[in-house]
């Protein structure tokens, strides 16, 4: 009974979220501007804070880790440095290949951050998502170097806060492909479950460990690739959303990811409408809005855990 | 040894400080001289301010991975002067000389890191990666939320702060340089005068008090020296994350010992011996400006992966 009343609850809260995101803008509300605009610009809040979110709560099962998310695990980096080399060495491509670039660029900074945390010692959890923020400064770095060369500083700054002013009907869809991804996710529900026991388990298990791991790997990357191009850094979400459902209600995978997906989804769209509001008729990105709330709500969850670590 | 080590790197500053003043000096030459001059004078303070800054901060909070600008000091500085300019407002600012503005941001962030870091580090029993860790998230906070206020105010307003927010050696208002060398001097003699102390707090927080040292007001005064050198590099030239973790891990190397006057004089020696001939080297040789800073974030960001990592593959 209860858990019927939280759906109801949060169905609610994000149609009524959507009304308000369709509504509330500069242009006088009228079908054109409802169809090309708003309705492109909140689905893209929606998807890329439910799959982002997703995205965020994979890579901590992967890296069995609380404290990591696709942005301190250099998977966001790279996926930029992908877009990066992109757009200086063969600015003619396509959107698809230009994604499908930062996907794999992504991917392979995610590997190559997995091989790092594998080196470290178990007792000392904060020590991952430490290297991890480092080894994404590193990447960072080699990325403002790129783009201080190739005269792209301010193509950065567009990214480096993600927003969604700039999202027309035919800018977006392909957001949809991280919404499936996110789906994979669920239905691959209980074997990630099974990787997030370690490896011996899983292979006592009878489970295929490096198989399940690539296709977590792959759908993190897959969704920070698709996000990075089509709408910038949206810092902390995959971090906090799946911390504050776990908090909530606890660890079972299959239950938590329609609810980390509902959440990221309401908190990113929530993010774009308060700058939207805030000072109108300006906007302020949504990055940046959650990059203030949800380092606060981070900095809160390290101070009050339990000091144990 | 250790003294002859000394010799060698002072030696290699002063002949890499004349190389960066005469080499290739022509044509408007009076000209060039005093811009280079200039230059040179905030190489060294500002190389000088971020080592020893980070020296004094790995003391006081008995670590070696730590700096100020991994916890987030120079964000906190680039936070405070933004809300500065909010509060004043941006006719005000620019109306007001930039030394006073130097000195009023300087107060105000003794004020504000004594609060904070004194917090964090008095927490005791936390273990040091939840200390980094906060302190990296510190910093992400302190800019998002500069960037969240720069989202508010007038183009024009953040015009003026928007070159504190990347580290350039390319232009420096001379007054403020001339505050910044005397307040570094004024730094740098007190914390030589105490520098024993530094070596018994070096020890720990329960022998140094057995010892006799009053630690928690030593803590206080080295993190307001702290925070002033941090002003200063701030101010001066901008953020620069990973200088301080670079010369610190070196110096440790290279001084042999564990006395602070020791330890401070070659940290300064090596930071103002890597921004000079760091700039030397990009300025002169390679005709790239101001990139020094993003090679510095990226050797520096690999040293740190190595020295965590080290101990794992020992």
């Amino acid at each position: 009974m209860k858990l019927h009343h939280e759906k109801i609850a949060a169905t609610l809260i994000l149609a009524g979220l959507i009304l308000l995101s369709i509504v509330i803008g500069v242009a006088d509300i009228n079908t054109e501007t409802i169809v090309l605009s708003r309705i492109p610009r909140t689905m893209a809040a929606v998807l890329a804070g439910a799959s982002l979110a997703i995205a965020g709560l994979i890579i901590q099962i992967l890296v069995r880790n609380k404290f990591v998310e696709p942005g301190t695990t250099g998977s966001t980096e790279a996926a930029m440095l992908g877009v990066l080399c992109v757009t200086i060495f063969a600015p003619g491509l396509s959107i698809i290949l230009k994604m499908l670039c930062a996907v794999f660029s992504s991917l392979v900074g995610t590997i190559g951050f997995l091989s790092l945390a594998k080196n470290l010692p178990n007792d000392q959890p904060l020590l991952i998502p430490l290297v991890g923020l480092i080894y994404a400064g590193v990447i960072g770095a080699g990325v403002t170097f790129l783009a201080y060369q190739g005269d792209l500083l301010q193509y950065l700054g567009v990214w480096m806060s993600g927003e969604f002013s700039g999202i027309l009907s035919g800018r977006y869809e392909i957001l949809w492909l991280a919404g499936i991804a996110a789906i994979v996710a669920y239905l691959s529900a209980d074997q990630l479950t099974v990787v997030g026991l370690g490896e011996a388990a899983t292979i006592n298990l009878g489970l295929n460990y490096s198989q399940v791991m690539m296709v977590g790997v792959a759908t993190v990357a897959m969704v920070t690739g698709i996000v990075v191009v089509t709408i910038g850094i949206l810092p902390f979400i995959g971090l906090v959303v799946p911390n504050v459902v776990s908090r909530l209600m606890g660890d079972n995978l299959k239950q938590a990811l329609p609810r980390v997906a509902f959440l990221g989804g309401i908190l990113v769209l929530s993010s774009d409408i308060i700058g939207r509001i805030i000072r109108f008729p300006y906007e302020i990105p949504a990055g940046t809005i959650f990059g203030v709330i949800g380092a606060a709500v981070f900095l809160y969850l390290l101070l009050k855990r339990p000091s144990n670590g | 040894m250790a003294n002859a080590r000394l010799f060698l790197l002072g030696a290699a500053l002063i002949l890499s400080s004349l190389f960066f003043l005469f080499w290739g000096l022509s044509g408007n030459t009076w000209f060039i001289f005093e811009l280079r001059s200039k230059k040179l004078i905030t190489l060294i303070t500002v190389g000088g301010a971020v080592s020893v800054a980070t020296i004094l901060f790995q003391t006081i909070s008995a670590n070696r991975i730590l700096t100020p600008a991994i916890m987030g000091f120079d964000a906190l500085y680039i936070l405070l002067q933004t809300l500065l300019v909010v509060v004043i407002g941006g006719a005000n600012w620019a109306l007001l000389p930039d030394s006073i503005v130097f000195l009023l941001t300087s107060a105000i962030m003794v004020g504000a890191s004594l609060l904070l870091y004194q917090f964090l580090l008095q927490k005791d029993g936390r273990h040091l990666h939840v200390l980094i860790l906060v302190g990296v998230i510190f910093g992400l906070l302190f800019r998002s939320l500069t960037s969240f206020i720069q989202r508010l105010i007038d183009p024009s307003e953040f015009a003026m702060i928007q070159s504190t927010m990347f580290a350039s050696f390319g232009s420096v208002d001379e007054n403020s340089l001339i505050i910044s060398c005397i307040i570094f001097l004024l730094c740098t003699l007190l914390v030589f005068k105490y520098s024993t102390f530094l070596d018994v707090m070096a020890l720990g927080k329960q022998m140094a008090v057995s010892l006799g040292v009053s630690y928690i007001s030593f803590q206080r005064l080295t993190l307001v020296v702290i925070s002033l050198l941090v002003c200063i590099s701030t101010a001066l030239v901008g953020p620069i994350t990973f200088l301080g973790l670079l010369v610190s891990a070196l110096t440790y190397k290279i001084a042999g010992s564990l006395e602070h006057k020791k330890l401070l004089i070659i940290s300064f020696l090596l930071g103002a011996l890597f921004l000079v001939i760091g700039q030397t080297i990009f300025e002169r040789l390679l005709r790239l400006q101001s990139t020094l800073s993003i090679v510095i974030e990226f050797f520096g960001g690999m040293l740190f992966l190595y020295l965590v990592l080290r101990k794992r593959f020992k």
